[in-house]
């Protein structure tokens, strides 16, 4: 048996009404892995990315996070124990500022209670001082330099991108989800992103599970990829293996991404 | 509808304009302070035909002033002394000193003002008494501020959070219980009166502690719902309160709230005889005759600075950062890790302090809780403030509540006097009317003229925070897509 893996889901099923969303889902994240979930619309992809940020409550089955269960908790649990993420649909603070975007990110990693923050108490002065150099860090990481006041709203669409990484990077995951984070950009951005990704791992320590419909993406910097249909795990395996795969072909890749590769 | 008539009107000013040779674009280019000045300019010369037309020229150097200083001001802000940005304290300091010093030029006997002069329109300048409202009611809309501006939730039932504050000074500084008889602090009351008398400073901190906890408890089961929802139970816990208190003189034989009769005589606020003597504070304020309601003045600012200083320092807190992001996009918020109860019941909280305090003051300051007080009409009337003034704005707010308290008070009665003297039954200028027409008595029809005008050509507010006016007309996307409620 390998080590304990980052996170565990057994039978994880989310069902609307009749609708199963989500059948059945046994899968992992090993530690440091960078893991890829694919899929055509509507596979439940996102429905179970919900389920892992506490977003949605699983119908049955369960979620286990660095060896302790979180099936039921609610989703400021989940960023807790170390689970961050971005959103498919752009969710920034829109008329806050990027500095205080990321601010919001450390939410669950500063301690300064209601009393605190009216006295102003030097322990709380000096942790959000703490705060603000930290988040300018993150933004720089996350690329965008001098660019702290800007609000939200104004940020270009790969900036807003960016941010949304660099929130959910605040939170200090151990684990991030990224819900495909390329949609709508330029292959130059997707590009640098796919970069990016690579260096979250390298620099930062983190696992990354990626729900992505760019296979340039999924195959350049995946260790595994997991392809999801009508919400049933078809297909688990290194991106080579998933290229292969007949069922895949089948149900999303089609025989074009074969040839091209 | 705001887009439309704003466009059409400035699209207006602009064909007027741009036929004397002065283009938009022009206009644009000129730097800030040249626009602000003829900004001001224009607004001063506006100014001043109103005070010519109503003949009050001494007034006009100070209308100007006035004017001025609004229409510049903004400039000043950038001010630094040391690296602090002063400048924008300029305004409230200068506020806050007109404010402190009033009481002194306003302040007779009678209660007129014959120092100030009569303005054209609005008549005398406000009463004592209605000054005390004002901080009253600015302490509550500043409390609302933290429940409906920052967290963005809609309160329909803050006037509960007021009876309950209002009925812990009755149960804490009066005769009620005179079944027992406990003094602690009592510092200023009157000897020899039966019943629980504590010193009405710790009255105030109580009466807020007790609030907030009781904005928990009702917090709770209620802040899980969601927009409509959350309104529709804050309305039914406003309406379920008062009648409690009305109802409460026989509760299982015991007599809580008096009943209709409500709970009188409430101890007025003093520092006891030790401080009048060595620090000459009033020793009580019941007991300074004719000059009482200064010093009722006085207190209610100390308690509105209070509570303006929390509002800022929260607003600039990881906690009110929380209030802000749960307002934007509430799943967003939860999935960094904010928990959503939590901070929404601190907001419920911390509102409902603020409005317990204000309640045990203005208790204490009538000396009596009465349950016929505590109606539905006040907590539309703090709200209509928060939102007149600009949700989520400090100043805003404030300017609501003292703006809409005066009105309630004084203004609409001296405007409905004046309207009748020059057009009313033998007007002075043309009788428009031939019976006398009572202002007063269409005060919330005003009020609601006065917040659809608003809500439809600037819906952020007079005086909006940055962020809000940007949601209101960008947007939030705040779609309640997940069936997540913790």
């Amino acid at each position: 048996m390998m080590a304990d893996p980052l996170l565990r889901t057994s039978s994880l099923r989310k069902e609307f009404g009749g609708l199963v969303a989500v059948d059945d889902v046994d899968f992992t994240v090993p530690t440091g892995a960078i893991v890829s979930l694919i899929g055509p619309n509507g596979a439940g992809k996102t429905t179970f990315f919900n389920m892992l940020t506490g977003v949605y409550k699983p119908t049955a089955g369960s979620v286990v996070f660095a060896g302790e269960e979180l099936t039921g908790k609610p989703p400021h649990a989940f960023t807790e124990r170390g689970i961050g993420r971005t959103f498919q649909n752009i969710r920034l603070f829109q008329n806050m500022t990027a500095l205080e975007n990321v601010l919001v990110g450390m939410h669950s990693r500063l301690k300064g209670t209601l009393v605190e923050a009216i006295l102003r108490t030097p322990r709380v002065k000096h942790e959000e001082d703490g705060a603000r150099d930290r988040a300018r860090e993150l933004l720089e990481f996350s690329g965008l330099r001098r660019k702290d006041h800007e609000i939200g709203r104004n940020l270009s669409y790969g900036d807003q991108r960016r941010l949304e990484v660099a929130r959910a990077l605040a939170t200090q995951p151990k684990l991030l989800l990224l819900d495909e984070p390329t949609a709508g950009m330029n292959p130059q951005e997707t590009a640098e992103f796919t970069d990016f990704v690579a260096r979250l791992r390298t620099d930062l320590d983190l696992a990354v599970l990626l729900i992505e419909h760019d296979m340039r993406v999924v195959m350049g910097v995946s260790d595994r990829v997991t392809v999801l249909d009508y919400g049933e795990k078809i297909a688990e395996g290194t991106p080579s293996e998933i290229q292969k795969n007949e069922r895949v072909i089948e149900a999303y890749l089609g025989s074009a991404a074969v040839s091209t590769g | 509808m705001r887009r439309v008539v704003g466009g059409a009107i400035s699209d207006a000013w602009w064909s007027v304009f741009g036929a004397l040779g002065l283009s938009r674009a022009r206009w644009e280019a000129l730097p800030n302070i040249a626009r602000r000045a003829v900004k001001a300019s224009i607004w001063t010369a506006i100014g001043l035909v109103l005070v010519a037309y109503f003949g009050v020229w001494q007034w006009s150097a100070l209308a100007i002033a006035a004017v001025v200083l609004v229409l510049v001001v903004p400039s000043y802000s950038r001010v630094t002394i040391g690296g602090r940005r002063v400048g924008r304290f300029i305004v409230p300091l200068a506020a806050l000193a007109i404010a402190i010093t009033y009481p002194f030029y306003a302040y007779t006997s009678t209660g007129v003002s014959p120092g100030l002069p009569q303005l054209p329109v609005f008549g005398t300048f406000p009463l004592m008494s209605t000054m005390v409202n004002m901080g009253i009611f600015t302490m509550m809309a500043l409390g609302l501020n933290f429940v409906v501006g920052y967290a963005g939730l809609l309160d329909l039932g803050y006037v509960a959070f007021y009876a309950m504050g209002s009925y812990m000074a009755g149960w804490l500084a009066s005769s009620q219980f005179s079944q027992v008889n406990v003094r602690f602090g009592g510092i200023g009351v009157i000897q020899g009166l039966t019943g629980i008398h504590i010193s009405i400073w710790l009255v105030l901190l109580a009466a807020g502690l007790m609030t907030a906890f009781v904005g928990v408890v009702i917090g709770l089961p209620t802040l899980r719902l969601r927009g409509d929802y959350l309104a529709i139970v804050t309305l039914g816990f406003g309406e379920i309160l008062p009648q409690v208190a009305r109802n409460g003189n026989s509760l299982l034989g015991f007599n809580l709230t008096n009943g209709t009769g409500g709970i009188t005589p409430i101890d007025p606020p003093g520092f006891g005889s030790w401080a009048h003597h060595h620090l000459g504070l009033p020793a009580n304020y019941g007991a300074l005759g004719t000059t009482f309601d200064r010093d009722y003045f006085w207190t209610v600012l100390v308690l509105v600075l209070v509570t303006i200083f929390c509002s800022a320092r929260l607003r600039d807190s990881r906690l009110g950062r929380a209030w802000i992001a749960i307002r934007e996009d509430e799943v967003a918020a939860a999935a960094m890790g904010i928990p959503l109860m939590r901070t929404k019941t601190w907001a419920y909280a911390t509102g409902a302090f603020f409005g317990g305090v204000a309640g045990a003051f203005y208790a204490s300051y009538n000396g009596s809780s009465n349950p016929d007080e505590f109606y539905f009409q006040i907590s539309v009337f703090i709200l209509v403030m928060v939102i007149l003034g600009g949700m989520g704005n400090i100043w805003g707010v404030i300017f609501g509540a003292c703006f809409l308290t005066y009105l309630n008070s004084e203004g609409l009665n001296n405007i409905g006097a004046w309207l009748n003297t020059h057009f009313g039954p033998g007007g002075s200028d043309v009788t428009l009317w031939h019976k006398t027409l009572d202002v007063p008595e269409y005060n919330f029809g005003i009020y609601g003229v006065i917040l659809v005008v608003v809500m439809l050509f600037r819906p952020e507010g007079l005086i909006p925070s940055r962020r809000r006016a940007a949601e209101f007309h960008e947007g939030v996307h705040d779609q309640p897509l997940y069936d997540a409620a913790a």
